[in-house]
């Protein structure tokens, strides 16, 4: 029995492993400026949207990209927001829902222009088809186009390329990648059960005679950019435990597989379009087997049930199935966890809230971490960051100043990580400081746990997550607000940086290797960089952590 | 190692002085991490005199210990860059009192008048007489001298100074002691050699390098994220209905900012340009010697650098039917006298091959020494025979005048030796040609093996000679150099400096004439020997005092080793951070959450006592790895990987274990109190 489960686990790892090289190497084709055969391809809707949009050829300074980057998203940003304000007055509505309230349109807005999809409402009683379709779902092909585009110049400048330009990167995000994908993906999922339809609600007749409203809608295209965008936002309250939304072992699966493929399949894009390709293998390998550990010690924690439970009187021997799905289990539950919050994704088939406290603890660090693969693009610029940071410590002790793929990092890039690497402990920390000493009343289960819920929405906002803990009585202004601006400034302010990194590098004169260049191409550099990783990324949150999810583990076992 | 610390000793009281002046604040905030830790020291101070200003609970005593532990943290890592300084400053001292009792004699129309040398300019002429000190920097420019520089460069041979060429160039502070000179200053008050040594040994003008800025930055990014840390951790334990005191909070805080790598920034960076100062080479600036460290490919002469630079027999090679023996007791006889390199080594290789010669036929003849316009050597014997060697051709016109007949296989012999890169020497007895001396250019020992390691490192070597690219290729195989440039002038040097440098590597040289200062200055790292022109030493980056070619060597090690002794104890330094929490953490909460007792897992006596312990490591471990700072990490030329291994596994997870014993050792002994 036990030997199915865990082969049913390894399947979407091992999907995953087959697809992630052509994949990885369709990504750097499609963003390679030099003609391709993909250009015969894709050329004729290009030029369509050129047509209409103008065709920038130039290239972009860093400065220019991310203005373009910023504006294009502001923008996009202010129509979601104008759509969810007067969704009421808007075809589309057979529901007849109101407007969004002011803060909540906000919140819903910045959370899904920014990849994360945190959700204070519920989308069967929040939102109308047409806020569904042209809000949500047109920014959750935007997101991930724009963050894969900031990726692609990232990679470009490394490579010792022009950056691109920023317009050019997001039609082919989405013509190339995105949209044909998701094209097919949303038949895949229509073919496995999941409705798509503009018809309204349907009520049923129960059989005790009660009456039942049963929600559907376009769900089968929603669901497919959901999870191939890494996006995560629930087309339901209930996201993926929905049975409309997730309907069963196959569709799950694939879920998995789509959480990681893109996001596992940029660093061998960016091995590839530098010439450096061990160098990529090696940073997908670190990241591989972090993500294994993650989801390893899930299932450990997951597995092991609950005590206090268990003293009641109810058996444990399958694990904590505490808000689990029973057509999931806690094995599909617990990878399912490790991977939507290892890739950023934050679609969820389980309730966060009721994973054990070590299940807990580690999908809060896998968000904090932001770079198991994390999500479309801005993970991999994490891992750049990290990558940097290891290159510098490592390059020090053999000697040498440290070159990163041939550059050198001099005062001006460490200036600009040194900036970078505080974002993460003062989007979070600050925020849930706030949140623990002035909105106390809003946390369902004071205590350690109360801690962790508090600590892992912000934790979800600034990684641009959007799994909820839950538990939160979150859609109030100040919760409203403050992660709404935690998500804007978690999503840009290190993308913004990190192009700036990577153009500063990119004008340096490159430093040929000698035997006496520091490798990143080996093991060893491998496990430096997973060293970086963990001490520099998750060093920071040990107090909190402690006070949290470790508390309460050892407060539930030791009783 | 006894001295060492008699010396340390000795030293102490000043160190002292200047780790307490060091605690302005003015100055403290230069170092962000320490001016943190100062903040925390007089809070907690404050608080031991009044304990419950903030509402605290903590003891006045324990206070108080929290503060004074912080205060010796900071004389701790004040000490470090105290001690990093007066290791110059002696040697500045004694410079300063040399700069001291100058006075020159300045020429005035046609008199001499006698004035300070503090008010010499550039330009002005002085007369230097045997006995006196050179008033400062400059050129000969008329007369000849013995000038004796140990002052600057610890070498006690005097060296000879004269008026044009490769030897004009004079230092101030050095002694005349035979003849006079007349000298053209060249410095303007306050920047001669003497005043940038002192400066330089003192460490006054000491700038931040750019990766010791690069660092910082990295240092106080983490100092701030702790902060936050910090700061937000009482919030949080106040919603969980614990209070935290302020003083353990400051505990926290300085145990988790990089204190250690901050405290000992500074001394690393001084008691690197110490190491390279100390070697005879003075640095122009810190930039250099961290530059050297990056070098990909070094410029050396060969001769004098890689080669003795004078030509050694090697081998007789006979000829017109003489016998090996003949060749070369007449070529020994006409050695005997001869006190030339050359001459030496003929009868080394005589008695390496186990030749036999009479010396009695030498007695009492006339030797005739090496001159330009005969360019042979040799004895007239007492018998009246002549014996000569020297130059092939000069040697058979000499035999021809003599009504002698050349061998008819001389010059092909003669072209053998060339062709392999020798000079060949003709051997004659009056009219008759015997034989050949093959003199080779000798590679120094030693130099393969570091050429070898060179390429190890990842650099390149390029060898320069004025010789024919036979010979050039000859000596370049012989010593493993990776690349030559035969019949090179200076423009070829320049040429290859901008070559490399397009490839985008950084180029090291060493030079000494006029004609090497574009060079010197075209390279990333140019060293200039003392010997050389004052335009070369202008031009260099470094200087070395000993002009000894190939110290460039070592100066690249040092430069290496200046950086991994930063980065070895930053990872050291944040290592540290995870056995500090398991101390510092459990101790916060296990009152109010006695579960946390599972985190506590050194056992560590009480809270207080785990905290004291935390934070007296904190501070002892700065002394402690002083010595290091000054010294150096290990460096070995061994390939990047199994270096960084190494260091990885000694700094790293090292720097991981150790501080969970040494704090559970502390712990043992603080618990006997608290």
């Amino acid at each position: 029995m036990l030997i199915y489960t865990y082969a049913a686990i390894a399947v979407p790892f091992l999907l995953v492993l087959l697809l992630v090289r052509p994949a990885g190497w369709y990504l750097a084709k499609a963003f390679d400026y030099n003609p391709t055969g993909l250009d015969r391809l894709f050329g004729p809707l290009e030029r369509l949207i050129y047509r209409i949009g103008g065709h920038p050829r130039h290239n972009q300074t860093w400065r220019d990209y991310a203005v373009s980057l910023v504006l294009v998203n502001t923008v996009m940003l202010m129509l979601a927001y104008l759509v969810f304000r007067l969704q009421g007055q808007l075809p589309l509505n057979a529901a007849g829902l109101p407007g969004m309230r002011p803060d909540l349109a906000f919140h819903t807005a910045v959370s899904f222009i920014t990849g994360s999809n945190l959700q204070h409402y519920s989308g069967e009683s929040g939102l109308s088809y047409l806020s569904q379709m042209m809000a949500v779902v047109f920014l959750m092909f935007a997101a991930p186009a724009t963050s894969l585009a900031a990726a692609m110049a990232c990679i470009r400048a490394l490579a010792d390329k022009p950056l691109g330009n920023f317009y050019v990167d997001l039609v082919r995000a989405l013509t190339r990648v995105l949209l044909p994908a998701a094209f097919v993906l949303a038949l895949v999922f229509v073919a496995l059960g999941t409705p798509q339809t503009l018809e309204p609600a349907v009520t049923a007749q129960t059989v005790d005679s009660g009456t039942q409203t049963i929600a559907r809608g376009p769900v089968g295209s929603f669901v497919a950019i959901k999870m191939l965008g890494t996006n995560g936002g629930g087309f339901f309250g209930a996201n993926s435990a929905h049975p409309y939304e997730n309907p069963g072992a196959l569709s799950n699966l694939l879920q998995i597989v789509l959480m990681l493929l893109i996001p596992a399949a940029i660093p061998l894009a960016y091995g590839r379009m530098t010439g450096h390709a061990r160098h990529g293998r090696v940073l997908f390998i670190a990241m591989g087997l972090l993500l294994l550990l993650l989801v390893g010690a899930l299932l450990a924690a997951e597995h092991a049930g609950n005590p206090a439970l268990q003293a009641l009187g109810l058996q444990q021997e399958q694990g904590s199935m505490e808000g689990k799905e029973n057509r999931f289990g806690v094995a599909q539950s617990a990878v399912y966890t490790a991977v939507t919050t290892a890739s950023e994704t934050g679609a969820v088939n389980t309730m966060h809230d009721t994973l054990s406290p070590i299940g807990g603890l580690v999908a809060l660090i896998s968000m904090l971490l932001n770079t198991v693969f994390g999500g479309i693009g801005s993970g991999f610029m994490n891992v750049l960051l990290y990558a940097i940071v290891a290159v510098f410590l490592s390059g020090l002790m053999v000697g040498r100043t440290p070159e990163f793929l041939g550059k050198k990092i001099e005062v001006r890039e460490m200036k600009l990580i040194a900036v970078t690497l505080l974002i993460t402990p003062l989007l979070v920390l600050v925020p849930s400081a706030w949140a623990v000493a002035a909105h106390a009343d809003t946390i369902s289960s004071p205590g350690f746990h109360g801690l962790t819920q508090a600590v892992y929405e912000f934790a979800s906002a600034a990684a641009n997550n959007g799994s909820g803990f839950e538990g939160l009585a979150d859609n109030t202004r100040f919760w409203n607000t403050a992660t709404g601006v935690v998500m804007m400034l978690g999503r840009y302010v290190p993308i913004l940086l990190l192009l700036a990194i990577a153009a500063s590098l990119s004008v340096k004169r490159l430093v040929p290797q000698t035997s006496g260049t520091f490798r990143t191409d080996t093991g060893l550099f491998g496990v430096v960089f997973v060293a970086a990783v963990l001490i520099v990324g998750a060093l920071t949150f040990f107090p909190v952590l402690a006070l949290g999810p470790i508390a309460e583990h050892l407060s539930l076992w030791q009783r | 190692m006894a001295t060492t610390i008699s010396q340390f000793v000795h030293q102490l009281p000043v160190v002292m002085k200047q780790a307490f002046r060091k605690l302005d604040p003015r100055l403290m905030i230069r170092n962000p991490v320490l001016f943190v830790v100062e903040v925390g020291c007089v809070l907690t101070l404050l608080l031991a005199l009044a304990p419950d200003a903030l509402g605290g609970t903590t003891p006045g005593w324990f206070n108080l210990t929290v503060g004074l532990i912080l205060l010796a943290t900071l004389l701790f890592a004040n000490a470090g860059e105290a001690i990093a300084e007066g290791r110059g400053k002696a040697q500045a001292d004694s410079l300063r009192k040399t700069k001291a009792v100058l006075t020159a004699h300045k020429q005035s129309g046609s008199t001499w008048k006698t004035i300070p040398s503090v008010e010499l300019r550039r330009g002005d002429v002085v007369l230097v007489s045997q006995g006196e000190l050179i008033p400062g920097d400059g050129e000969v420019i008329e007369g000849l001298a013995l000038v004796d520089e140990s002052a600057i460069t610890g070498e006690s041979a005097p060296v000879i100074k004269e008026a044009g060429g490769d030897f004009s160039s004079v230092t101030g502070g050095t002694r005349v002691i035979s003849d006079w000179i007349k000298v053209q200053i060249a410095s303007e008050p306050g920047e001669s050699f003497l005043d940038r040594m002192i400066a330089l040994v003192e460490g006054a003008k000491r700038q931040k390098t750019p990766n010791e800025m690069a660092l910082s930055t990295v240092l106080i990014s983490l100092t701030l994220i702790f902060l936050i840390v910090v700061v937000t951790l009482p919030f949080y334990a106040n919603y969980l209905g614990i209070r935290l005191e302020v003083p353990m909070l400051v505990a926290l805080l300085v145990c988790l900012i990089p204190t250690t790598i901050g405290g000992l920034l500074s001394a690393i960076g001084i008691a690197g340009m110490d190491r390279v100062t100390r070697f005879n080479v003075v640095a122009r600036s810190g930039k250099a010697v961290e530059a050297a460290g990056d070098i990909n490919t070094i410029i050396l002469d060969k001769t004098g650098t890689i080669t003795y630079g004078n030509r050694m027999a090697s081998e007789f090679i006979p000829v017109g039917g003489a016998a090996l023996g003949d060749v070369g007791a007449w070529a020994a006889i006409g050695s005997l006298q001869d006190e030339t390199p050359e001459g030496r080594s003929v009868l080394a290789l005589m008695r390496q091959l186990e030749l036999y010669y009479d010396p009695a036929v030498a007695a009492g003849g006339t030797f005739e020494g090496f001159r330009a316009e005969t360019r042979m050597s040799g004895v007239d014997l007492q018998d009246g025979r002549r014996v000569r060697k020297g130059a092939v051709d000069a040697v058979k016109q000499w035999v021809i005048g003599q009504g002698g007949r050349v061998p008819s296989d001389l010059n092909d012999a003669a072209e053998q030796i060339a062709g392999a890169g020798g000079t060949p020497l003709a051997v004659a007895v009056d009219g008759w040609i015997c034989g050949l001396i093959h003199l080779k250019d000798t590679v120094k020992p030693g130099m393969r093996e570091r050429f070898e390691q060179m390429r190890q490192m990842g650099i390149k070597t390029v060898m320069c000679t004025g010789d024919n690219p036979l010979t050039a290729a000859t000596i370049a195989r012989e010593a493993g150099v990776d690349e030559f440039i035969a019949e090179s002038r200076p423009e070829d040097k320049i040429a290859v400096i901008r070559r490399e440098q397009a490839e985008g590597k950084l180029v090291a040289m060493t030079g000494d004439g006029t004609n090497d200062a574009p060079a010197l200055a075209q390279a990333d790292v140019g060293i200039a020997m003392n010997t050389g022109t004052v335009a070369a030493k202008e031009a260099a980056n470094m200087i070395d005092l000993d002009s000894d070619p190939s110290k460039i060597i070592e100066v690249v090690a040092i430069g290496k080793q200046l950086l991994m002794t930063r980065g070895a104890l930053t990872t050291f330094s944040i290592a540290n951070d995870v056995a500090k929490y398991f101390a510092i953490l459990p101790a916060l909460f296990m009152l109010a959450i006695p579960e946390m007792q599972a985190l506590n897992v050194m056992q560590l006596g009480s809270p207080q006592s785990a905290i004291l312990s935390a934070l007296i490591f904190n501070a002892v471990i700065i002394p402690l790895l002083i010595p290091l700072a000054m010294r150096g990490v290990a460096y070995r030329q061994v390939s990047t990987e199994r270096l960084l291994r190494r260091n990885l596994l000694l700094y790293g997870v090292g720097g991981m274990i150790v501080p969970f014993a040494c704090i559970k050792l502390i712990d043992l002994l603080v618990h006997l109190w608290v």
